[in-house]
């Protein structure tokens, strides 16, 4: 696979660089590719903007940056606006439809669903937010498989939380599931 | 071993690897204070330490943690601190102690934007000149540089061996870029790298004198409670460790200071030189941005354009003679760096105007793109 | 007469010291205390700071690390820290210990590390020429404070008791017995214990304060250090000009590298 490069953006607090995390650790451990995982954040840990980028490919990864992206997720209207002018022709933007009102314009596929209400109201958590939305992002994109994700899912969340996270991934990927049907 | 992961394959950050070097160094001792983006550095140690039967202390600020480190060295064990831009402009006169009292330790720094507060979790490569000069007064200083999570791994581990070789503070750099990647490492398996440690005395108490001048020009310290009772001091000493106002032995142990690392610099300067052979141009890049120029490389080099690419991983002492070597062969040098061009002056300075050097600064906070130096090459071509 | 040639490094005399100094008094004491104790100096280290009082380790025959300005107690933290079975005293000055080092002087305390710190408050910096320290009283006069200090000084033993410290006593040299025997308890204390050790500077502090002659400044130590059960009982315009002097604290807690190799065992075991 040539170089894939994802975004996932949102703000601090919302888990997007331990879901960054986890899909290069599904990417590099789980399906043998090569995954680099960078952060941006602003001074504090809660609020504010926050992107987490995955560059994965089969070759080696040079610059560790997202430059064209393949694939954005966007928890927000500020992040949404912010970084959808950097997907490339045909990329997939997939977005929270509770929060981005507004929709941008551009050549890309935009997928839609209430990933945030998901979490809360069929998992039972918000603070599952962003595995719900690697559930989506999973189904949507077929970059790495639904088994690796959900390994390197369960290699990172805490003890007892792992039925918790995995409903929220299932949840997350039947909505996938509906939004490609 | 009981933290035996040779030969595993981790994700990690590159502030995660150069603690997980660092364990592998023999690194038994972390002092630290929290700051952003090197903190991850010390979380990690927090956990790994006590259970090696290591320490680590969270002291009450940076002066104070880089004072526990020499402490710690001084008492046989192999020390680490880890600090970003403002706390290492607070570490510097214990920087400048262990230099002069040639203690071994390392001091890891994650570079940020400054000066002052400046860009608390950006990346820049702005303290390049201040790990040279960041101290007061004049001595010779070691300091590396990674890339990578691998490469954060491995100069750890360097940075220790050069540190108890030469009994010298050795500075690894890295930038928040690097600090903060997940990437793979593959961890080495022992046999795979060496590991340095500072000699003993081979005479006895009596004979022993720590600061004798020996040929290799590096003293031999003793340990804390093995019998050798000596002097440690920050002020000019003469061989015994003691205090002197005489200048000769001053001036003696003053130019030792920086001539026990250059007569050492074939040892310790590593360059990593990539399609260099037939370049035109040369690319000369660290940190971070060496990743962005080996993307920029393969670009120019489907553009037909013949480019190259000069890697220091160790910045001072600075690689002069290989530059010049290189600057030789080639029309000019491209230097891109997060900052105003701190090391593009060591390498105009080496190619002593013969060679063109094209400067690429970003001081934004954000990194350089393999586009940009591209765009700069195509345009100096 | 005790033999303390034996404890020193006669070969860096003369001393540093000038006339009328009380330091060298305070050395003679610590050497014996440390004969008495038949303390291993092999296994012991002495740290200090920069000043008069942090010269004291180069005439000892003993490890000795002389660190930067203030920080004796973050080197010492960390000599102890990775050896706890060397004993660890550090010597520091009224500059060093409550100005640029203050902040290390409250967490070395609180953290109740086992260090022996001798304390010596001759109320100015010596080394440096007469400037005014934090301990300097008000109204003395010093080279930066021409026209009289304006500053209150610290209650610098009080400041340890209040930051953790398990022991804690204010001598002084003319009371020299009384400066050995605490030195003594300090040294077999568990845990961070403090002796503040007046002493005089008639050169930098006496001559700027109508006691330039060294005994004047011995007679001021007689006549004002005050036994701390007597000290207690006197009203305020009684202590005007008066210093206590006792054993301040004297607890037993939780040491810190104790606590540490505690924690070392039990990750160990999980």
């Amino acid at each position: 696979m040539e170089r894939y490069e994802i975004r996932l953006s949102g703000s601090g607090g919302q888990g997007l660089i331990l879901a960054g995390k986890i899909l290069a650790e599904a990417a590099a451990i789980y399906e043998g590719l090569n995954a680099v995982q960078t952060q941006s954040y602003g001074p504090e840990a809660r609020g504010g903007a926050s992107k987490a980028e995955v560059v994965i490919s089969d070759g080696e990864i040079e610059y560790p940056k997202a430059i064209e992206l393949d694939l954005l997720l966007a928890l927000t209207q500020e992040s949404c606006l912010k970084y959808s002018s950097d997907l490339k022709k045909g990329g997939i933007l997939i977005i929270d439809s509770s929060f981005v009102k507004e929709l941008p314009k551009g050549d890309f596929r935009i997928y839609s669903a209430p990933i945030n209400e998901i979490a809360v109201d069929k998992v039972g958590k918000a603070v599952v937010t962003n595995i719900v939305a690697l559930g989506i992002l999973t189904k949507i994109s077929k970059v790495i498989s639904e088994d690796s994700v959900k390994k390197a899912i369960l290699a990172r969340v805490p003890k007892g939380t792992e039925e918790l996270n995995m409903k929220a991934f299932d949840e997350g990927f039947k909505a996938g599931e509906e939004l490609l049907s | 071993m009981e933290n035996d992961s040779s030969g595993q394959i981790r994700m990690m950050q590159g502030n995660q690897a150069c603690a997980e070097g660092a364990l592998a160094a023999g690194c038994r001792f972390f002092a630290g204070y929290p700051i952003t983006p090197s903190s991850e550095i010390a979380e990690h140690l927090s956990v790994a330490l006590p259970k090696l039967g290591g320490k680590f202390i969270q002291m009450e600020d940076e002066i104070a943690a880089m004072g526990a480190i020499i402490g710690a060295s001084l008492a046989g064990m192999k020390s680490l601190t880890a600090t970003s831009g403002p706390g290492f402009s607070l570490k510097q006169e214990n920087i400048g102690y262990a230099g002069m009292a040639e203690v071994p330790c390392v001091v890891i720094n994650v570079m940020r934007g400054g000066p002052s507060t400046g860009m608390p979790t950006l990346p820049a490569q702005m303290d390049v000149q201040q790990a040279r000069w960041g101290s007061h007064g004049d001595r010779g200083v070691i300091v590396l540089v990674a890339d990578s999570a691998q490469e954060s791994y491995e100069q750890t581990i360097r940075a220790f061996n050069l540190a108890e070789k030469y009994m010298t503070p050795v500075i690894l750099l890295l930038d928040e870029i690097v600090g903060h990647t997940t990437e793979k490492v593959i961890i080495p398996e022992r046999s795979e790298y060496e590991i340095i440690d500072r000699k003993k005395p081979d005479l006895p108490p009596d004979k022993y004198l720590p600061y004798r001048e020996t040929e290799d020009l590096i003293p031999v310290l003793a340990t804390f409670g093995t019998g050798y009772k000596y002097n440690v001091t920050g002020l000019c000493h003469n061989e015994t460790g003691f205090p002197t106002n005489d200048p000769a032995i001053i001036g003696a142990q003053i130019k030792r200071l920086t001539d026990k690392i250059i007569i050492h610099k074939k040892d310790i300067i590593r360059n990593r030189m990539v399609m260099l052979e037939d370049a035109e141009i040369a690319i000369f890049a660290y940190g971070s941005v060496a990743r962005s120029a080996r993307s920029a490389l393969a670009k120019c080099r489907e553009a037909g354009i013949k480019a190259g690419l000069f890697q220091p991983t160790v910045l001072w002492p600075f690689p002069e003679d290989d530059i010049r070597e290189v600057a030789g062969r080639v029309k000019g040098f491209v230097v891109p760096e997060m900052n105003m061009g701190q090391m593009a002056r060591e390498v105009e300075r080496a190619c002593r105007r013969d060679t063109p050097v094209h400067r690429l600064n970003r001081v934004d906070g954000q990194p350089i793109t393999p586009g940009e130096i591209v765009d700069l090459i195509k345009g100096v071509v | 007469m005790f033999n303390y040639l034996e404890y020193i490094r006669e070969s860096n005399f003369p001393h540093i010291w000038c006339a009328g100094c009380g330091d060298g008094i305070i050395l003679k004491a610590l050497i014996r205390a440390i004969d008495k104790l038949g303390m291993s100096r092999d296994e012991s280290v002495m740290v200090s700071g920069i000043g008069c009082s942090s010269r004291t380790p180069g005439y000892m025959d003993i490890n000795t690390l002389h660190t930067t300005h203030g920080r004796a107690l973050p080197f010492a933290t960390g000599v102890k820290l990775a050896n706890p079975d060397l004993k660890v005293i550090v010597i520091t000055g009224d500059g060093d210990a409550t100005a640029i080092g203050g902040n290390h002087f409250i967490h070395a305390a609180r953290r109740n590390i086992d260090l022996t710190v001798l304390l010596y408050n001759n109320y100015i910096y010596g080394m440096t020429g007469g400037q005014c320290s934090p301990m300097t009283p008000v109204g003395s006069k010093a080279s930066t404070a021409q026209h009289g200090n304006l500053e209150p000084s610290f209650n610098t033993s009080g400041l340890a008791i209040a930051a953790g410290a398990s022991f804690v006593a204010r001598t002084d040299v003319y009371h020299v017995q009384q400066c050995e025997k605490f030195i003594s308890k300090a040294l077999q204390k568990k845990g961070f214990s403090l002796v503040e050790i007046m002493t005089p500077c008639p050169t930098a502090y006496g001559r700027r304060n109508k006691m330039a002659n060294p005994v004047t400044m011995m007679e001021w130590l007689k006549d004002n250090m005050v036994p701390v059960a007597k000290y207690d009982k006197m009203t305020d315009q009684e202590r005007e000009g008066k210093v206590s002097a006792g054993i301040l604290c004297d607890i037993d807690k939780a040491e810190f590298t104790a606590e540490y190799d505690k924690l070392i065992k039990k990750v160990r075991t999980e």
